[in-house]
């Protein structure tokens, strides 16, 4: 820890991932100030407030953030009259604000403009298509969508960040770590999208997500089902199926024996342990049976214990009389059951739905009520490297006398954390859940991937029904430009944010 | 002496045990913490493990068992899919990503250093204003700009060009870069450039000789950031690359459809998509954190 005390160095060693394992080359010969300037604003940005709250409330704008307070002052009082004439800086100028024009400020009053008109441009209509975005239920589903998102993704992605970066602070391999989460940074939503749809597939054997909750699911409730068995279908048969049970076609006495032939199954779907069926042995007053396969490859009798025909062991076996449960019991690896102390009369042997279920599969990630979770989640993969390593920026830039103080004082780890690195750390984490929650209002490529065709009208989001309206086929580019306003209109508080920060340096 | 030692022996012995103590509840406590730390590495380590196995994997083997059957047959892995998937053309959608990539990159660099020079040096009317219309551009989504720029594009007779696709990621680069560039200039002494001026250097080249070469730790994170960006970029392309013109991920996208039935060519496409990316990210990673740190707006 103490290494990240030594001055100057600080910020541009910490914002090396790889530190632990590459000491880094050094860089060719720089001015004494040039360490990177935005990383020695996420550290300034942390001193700051120490001494005043309402820095942390200024740093909301993420770009702004990084915009340490000292530099841009020593930029303008630096350039003194010897500056060239305007003319040179026209020249230099010129290219990009020509880019920014075209590309970025003409665009935007043309949507204005053209979010006036019909879906063919012919048209004025007014604030129709925006009148639309707030009546469709389509797009009503979008904006429903984009909300579970701000109000989901960004706190998330904050809170696994600040855990991430807490817990690695303890560990020596950290630097690995923080590779493998920061990772999915690198990758394209795109690729991220394909690899997400590869774990959420429905299948628990293709599927990864579903494979792990089906084997963890498995060790809880046991999987041994038969599903598919029944019993034949003819009037000879003495047990029939009844609403997805089994129950016997004649009523039994206490003390009588039952057989219950069962097929639908293959010999290999029984549990290793099933040994050959055999007829229960009889005792008096005891009600006593037989569940087992009853096939034998090329022949058989039916309706009888044939040699090699094997019983069906661990079947819950249920002894109703007037409607009602009396006794329940479970088949042995013979197939053979026995209920002791019955109360003399008649009754059904059943064999409850139970027994027939198709196995727990894991949950449908990609069915319309899962969908929106499924792909946050896949949104935390990609994101939680960016926070960790923001945060983890964030707190080596705490000084750690405060901490040290504190402890010295009698404070718990925990009261160390709750009042003084949270306090400390806010600027950072405010930029984390600001740049998510900018993130998310553009979600796009994450939804378009993730969503199947069918279930992409349940996962919508603004942005992509902004494409899909003008270009996927919707063919309205008049409700497009308005969907693209509106966007612009969500994200205006954070444009307005970062340039206040920025006049404020300034002044 | 005694009444003295006494006293201040047992807060001794306390501190001691309490030590002790403490100890062994760090270290059972870091046991613990290795391991949430190891699961979640797991979780984050898996999804990708996965794509790589099933991309190596013959579709039948996909088809019938879990890619993680690998750890028990690692004979079933092939590079089939990957053989099958160059021979359809998807190199010419590899060439077009590098095609785009990398202008897309350089002209960002250059057009933003000289405004960012311009912004930190020099002395303009409404400088102050204009650099908050740059600050104001960083948050602007890219919707906005879709259909205005098609429009414009269909008259200029780039639509589904690759320049077009360039242009506009240069141009929606560009405020990020202004500002990380400019905010880099403006921390570099005074001196160096007002004794360039004073010996009548001209201006561009005080830019290209003194202060674009000091400004490399800033060009590399920009560089990089710009790179990915315009590489992993799907929106973009889809509505201005034409099937000629299409970088790998629209390439990719336009198999989503049959989602299941082509596990062969999407996971290796993937996959071979993400690995420059990958190589990037880790020979550079110093440089791509500077630049989240820097300004993470997009």
């Amino acid at each position: 820890m103490t290494e990240r005390l030594d001055g100057p160095q600080t910020p541009r060693g910490d914002g090396d991932v790889a530190r632990g394992a590459s000491p880094g080359p050094d860089e060719t010969p720089q001015p004494p100030t040039a360490t990177h300037p935005a990383l020695e604003d996420v550290a300034t940005g942390q001193d700051g407030t120490t001494d005043s709250t309402t820095a942390a409330a200024t740093s909301a704008g993420p770009p702004a953030l990084a915009t340490g307070p000292a530099a841009p002052k020593a930029g303008y009082s630096g350039s003194g009259n010897l500056g060239p004439s305007p003319k040179v800086a026209v020249f230099f100028l010129l290219p990009a604000f020509v880019l920014l024009g075209a590309w970025m400020v003409y665009p935007i009053i043309f949507s204005l403009v053209r979010s006036l008109y019909d879906a063919g441009g012919g048209t004025f209509v007014g604030v129709d298509n925006y009148a639309a975005i707030f009546t469709d239920s389509a797009t009503l589903t979008t904006i429903r969508n984009n909300l579970i998102w701000v109000v989901v993704a960004p706190s998330l992605v904050t809170v696994l960040g600040l855990l991430f970066a807490v817990l690695t602070e303890r560990v020596r391999w950290a630097t690995a770590f923080k590779l493998v989460v920061f990772m999915p940074m690198a990758v394209s939503l795109l690729a991220s999208g394909v690899i997400f749809r590869l774990v959420y597939e429905q299948d628990p054997d293709r599927g990864v997500a579903n494979a792990i909750i089906t084997s963890v699911h498995d060790v809880f409730a046991s999987s041994s089902g038969y599903p598919g068995a029944r019993p034949r279908e003819n009037d000879q048969a003495p047990a029939v199926a009844d609403k997805g049970t089994v129950v016997t076609r004649q009523p039994v006495q206490a003390g009588g024996q039952v057989l219950i032939p069962l097929v639908g199954l293959k010999t290999e779907a029984l549990p290793s342990g099933a040994a050959a069926a055999k007829e229960a042995s009889a005792a008096p007053g005891e009600l006593s049976g037989t569940v087992w396969l009853d096939f034998t490859p090329g022949g058989g009798t039916v309706n009888k214990i044939d040699g090699t025909e094997k019983g069906m062991p661990d079947v819950t076996v249920e002894a109703v009389a007037g409607g009602a449960v009396k006794a329940t019991t479970t088949t042995a690896a013979d197939g053979t059951f026995h209920f002791t102390g019955l109360p003399a009369g008649s009754y059904q042997v059943r064999l409850p739905q139970e027994n027939f279920a198709q196995p727990f599969s894991g949950a449908t990630w990609l069915g319309p009520t899962l969908i929106t979770p499924a792909i946050i989640g896949a949104f935390i993969w990609v994101w939680a490297g960016f926070a960790m390593v923001l945060i983890a920026a964030g707190l080596s830039a705490i000084p750690r006398d405060a901490l040290e103080a504190a402890r010295i004082d009698g404070a718990t780890e925990w009261q160390v954390f709750r009042r003084i690195t949270i306090p400390l750390l806010s600027p950072v984490l405010l930029v984390v859940l600001v740049t998510m929650i900018i993130n998310t209002l553009k979600v796009f490529d994450l939804v378009f991937i993730i969503a199947p065709g069918s279930v992409q009208p349940q996962a919508n989001v603004i942005a992509l029904e902004m494409w899909r309206v003008s270009f996927g086929g919707g063919g309205n580019q008049g409700l497009g430009s308005a969907l693209a306003i509106f966007l612009l209109v969500l994200v205006l508080p954070f444009m307005a944010i970062n340039i206040r920060r920025f006049r404020r340096e300034q002044a | 002496m005694t009444t003295i030692t006494a006293p201040s022996a047992s807060p001794g012995a306390g501190t001691l045990r309490r030590g002790v103590l403490s100890r062994v509840a760090d270290r059972a406590g870091g046991g613990l913490v290795q391991v949430v730390l190891i699961v979640l590495a797991l979780f984050w380590l898996i999804p990708t493990l996965g794509l790589l196995v099933v991309s190596l994997r013959r579709d039948a083997d996909n088809n019938s068992s879990g890619w993680w059957t690998f750890f028990t047959k690692p004979a079933q892995l092939t590079f089939e899919n990957y053989s099958n998937l160059l021979a359809t053309g998807f190199t010419s959608s590899f060439w077009n990503t590098v095609a785009i990539t990398v202008p897309a990159t350089i002209l960002v660099i250059g057009f933003a250093a000289m405004a960012g020079y311009a912004f930190a040096w020099m002395e303009f009317p409404g400088r102050d204003a204009l650099f908050l219309v740059v600050i104001a551009l960083l948050v602007v989504p890219v919707q906005i700009a879709l259909i205005p720029i098609a429009k414009m594009y269909g008259t200029l007779g780039i639509f589904g060009t690759i320049p077009g696709v360039v242009l506009f990621h240069t141009a929606f680069g560009l405020p990020f870069a202004i500002f990380l560039l400019r905010n880099f200039f403006v921390g570099i002494p005074k001196e160096l450039l007002e004794a360039a001026r004073m010996d009548g250097a001209a201006e561009w080249k005080i830019f290209a000789t003194v202060v674009f070469p000091l400004a490399k730790p800033a060009v590399a994170s920009l560089g990089i950031f710009q790179f990915l960006w315009v590489w992993n970029d799907l929106l973009i392309a889809l509505v201005f690359a034409d099937t000629g013109s299409q970088p790998m991920t629209k390439a990719l996208q336009s198999q989503m459809r049959q989602f299941g039935t082509n596990v062969d060519i999407l996971a290796p496409g993937a996959f071979l998509s993400l690995i420059i990316p990958l190589v990037l990210f880790f020979s550079f990673q110093r440089y791509f954190v500077q630049g989240l740190l820097a300004g993470s707006v997009k």
